[in-house]
């Protein structure tokens, strides 16, 4: 088969778009100068400003750990939907279920974080919970979006698993739960780990769901980045941005390793 | 396969669990945005008439107003920034498939590390973060930034452009930002495709642009139709790339939500806003729904 060259450039000329400016924001992270575009020499200094800003830093521990809550609770309930749109066959409410399951993947970030904060104002005046917001509403809401990212991971898994595996676990005379428990969710770990990964990642880097959703004193990592770099460039976040491209890297590198060991890869779709 | 490994109270409470919190967190808000866009806006806490008021003879009235609505069709700013969403919603819809098609294809066509490797290189960006990406763009675009600085030194202009906050910009970020959605929908389908017939279509003399628009294209259609829909849904509510790199003439429907809400306090326009943007979007989402159901079907079928 001939590599028409026109097919080439075409393909080299999309990689070099999705890599450019990931590899400009290092290199400018790297620079001494005050003003972002004037080169001022190799510097780190924008990594050490970094270190010892505490708006930064708190703000990072924050969303890690709304991340950590809202993948662990998401991969249980993803799971559990995965399950049910895989095995359970037809049933009656089927269409509303895999709506309600899927639609989360697409209606606007705007509009999911809108109608979060009207349920949780009228929740809280109806019943005194959430009483005000922050990291138990931030969670609430990431829970739910990731749920719909980690069900379609687990779909696409579990569609290619063989069921005769659980159904010989049953006619062994192992009980349903046990089954699914000690059969089913090993088998889908590779997906349950990539869906964990991608929730966590989801929950990490949203802005707009968390904007609506947080009170006053809970600001995550990407509200804090917006609010710097919304009327200009800052080189600390050029830093930042670099720190978090590199834990990408190595994540996804592991990953890579880990799945091709295991002879499988998933993918976010 | 018919559900018959978990019976009685466990099927139940598998299906249960999500059920409910998805209909607690997701399909009850919408009926709360849908009330208070049917409300006044009043300078209390919270800042609407309640639905249902207490009428002057002491009875219950409704207190319902489609004033809202009225208010979005009367004033043209709205009327504007839905029809600027919608049009660079499409414009970047087709210049992701344009960007993405060439890229999918030689995947799909790729063998074994290649395949992989090419595969890695387009999903790695999505899982960096999208706030920084976007910012990325803001220091590439800037006066001073690297792409004039390039242009300059080549000689191909003679001062800088001005490519910040502008509507091209906007393009450019929400192709970078959303190209992965679309290639991998495209990738999945050029990789179930058999080439066979395309094979075939160039033995019977088709020349091989003919069988890539009269073959391949048709053929890789669902990818298409999956990936235009995941790009061009939430371009059209987008809010952080117009915020970051548009100008004053991008005013994207994403944009004026977030501003009156968090800038006018005006929740029942902004919900107003939001109900017309979801009524806008229910077809498309429907639209991928089904052709997702359809993918599912058909590889169902495969492994039945």
């Amino acid at each position: 088969m001939r590599k028409p060259i026109t097919l080439v450039s075409l393909v080299l000329f999309g990689y070099a778009f999705l890599y450019l400016p990931i590899l400009t924001l290092i290199v400018y992270s790297f620079n001494g100068s005050d003003r972002v575009m004037v080169w001022g020499g190799f510097s780190t200094r924008w990594y050490s400003a970094l270190l010892e800003n505490d708006q930064i830093l708190s703000a990072a521990w924050l969303s890690l750990q709304i991340a950590v809550m809202s993948a662990t609770a998401a991969t249980a309930l993803g799971l559990l939907g995965g399950y049910v749109m895989v095995r359970f066959g037809r049933f009656r409410t089927r269409t509303l279920f895999s709506g309600m399951l899927a639609a989360p993947l697409v209606v606007p970030e705007v509009i999911t974080g809108l109608s979060l904060l009207m349920l949780f104002i009228a929740l809280e005046a109806q019943f005194g919970w959430p009483s005000g917001r922050g990291v138990t509403t931030i969670s609430i809401a990431h829970i739910t979006f990731c749920t719909a990212y980690v069900a379609v991971v687990v779909q696409s898994r579990l569609s290619q698993l063989d069921p005769s595996l659980e159904e010989a676990a049953m006619d062994l005379g192992a009980r349903p739960v046990r089954t699914f428990l000690l059969v089913t969710v090993p088998l889908l770990a590779p997906a349950l780990v990539a869906g964990w990964l991608l929730a966590f990642t989801l929950s990490i880097d949203d802005l707009v769901i968390a904007s609506f959703v947080s009170g006053p004193g809970a600001s995550t990592l990407p509200m804090v980045i917006f609010s710097k770099v919304r009327l200009g460039l800052s080189p600390e976040i050029n830093a930042l941005a670099t720190l978090l491209i590199a834990a990408v890297i190595v994540g996804v590198s592991i990953a890579l390793l880990i799945s091709s060991r295991g002879r499988s890869t998933s993918t976010p779709r | 396969m018919n559900g018959s490994l978990l019976g009685g109270r466990g099927r139940w409470l598998v299906y249960a669990v999500p059920l409910l919190w998805l209909t607690l967190f997701f399909l009850l808000p919408f009926f709360f945005v849908l009330k208070i866009s049917l409300a006044e806006s009043i300078i209390a806490q919270p800042p609407y008439t309640p639905l249902i008021g207490e009428a002057p003879d002491g009875g219950w009235s409704l207190q319902a107003t489609l004033a809202n609505y009225a208010f979005l069709l009367d004033d043209r700013l709205y009327l504007l920034s839905y029809l600027t969403s919608l049009r660079i919603a499409l414009v970047s819809t087709v210049l992701c498939l344009l960007i993405g098609y060439p890229i999918a294809y030689a995947i799909a066509r790729a063998r074994g590390r290649a395949q992989l490797i090419l595969l890695m290189l387009v999903i790695l960006p999505f899982w960096t973060s999208f706030l920084i990406r976007v910012y990325a763009w803001k220091v590439l675009l800037q006066g001073g930034g690297v792409i004039n600085g390039v242009l300059l030194w080549l000689g191909v202009i003679d001062a800088p452009l001005n490519m910040l906050y502008t509507e091209g910009a906007v393009y450019v970020g929400i192709v970078y930002s959303y190209l992965p959605f679309m290639i991998l929908p495209l990738y999945a389908a050029l990789a179930r495709l058999d080439y066979s017939t395309v094979e075939a279509a160039l033995d019977l003399g088709c020349r091989p642009w003919q069988a890539f628009l009269k073959v391949t294209v048709p053929l890789s259609l669902p990818g298409i139709i999956a990936g235009s829909l995941l790009v061009f849904i939430p371009a059209v509510g987008e809010f952080v790339i117009p915020e970051l790199l548009g100008g004053p003439d991008s005013i994207m429907i994403g944009r004026v939500l977030w501003n009156e809400f968090f800038a006018n306090r005006d929740w029942p326009i902004a919900s107003s806003v939001a109900i017309v943007m979801l009524l806008i979007l229910v077809l498309p989402i429907a639209l991928l729904q089904n052709s997702r159901r359809e993918v599912g079907d058909r590889e169902a079928e495969a492994h039945a």
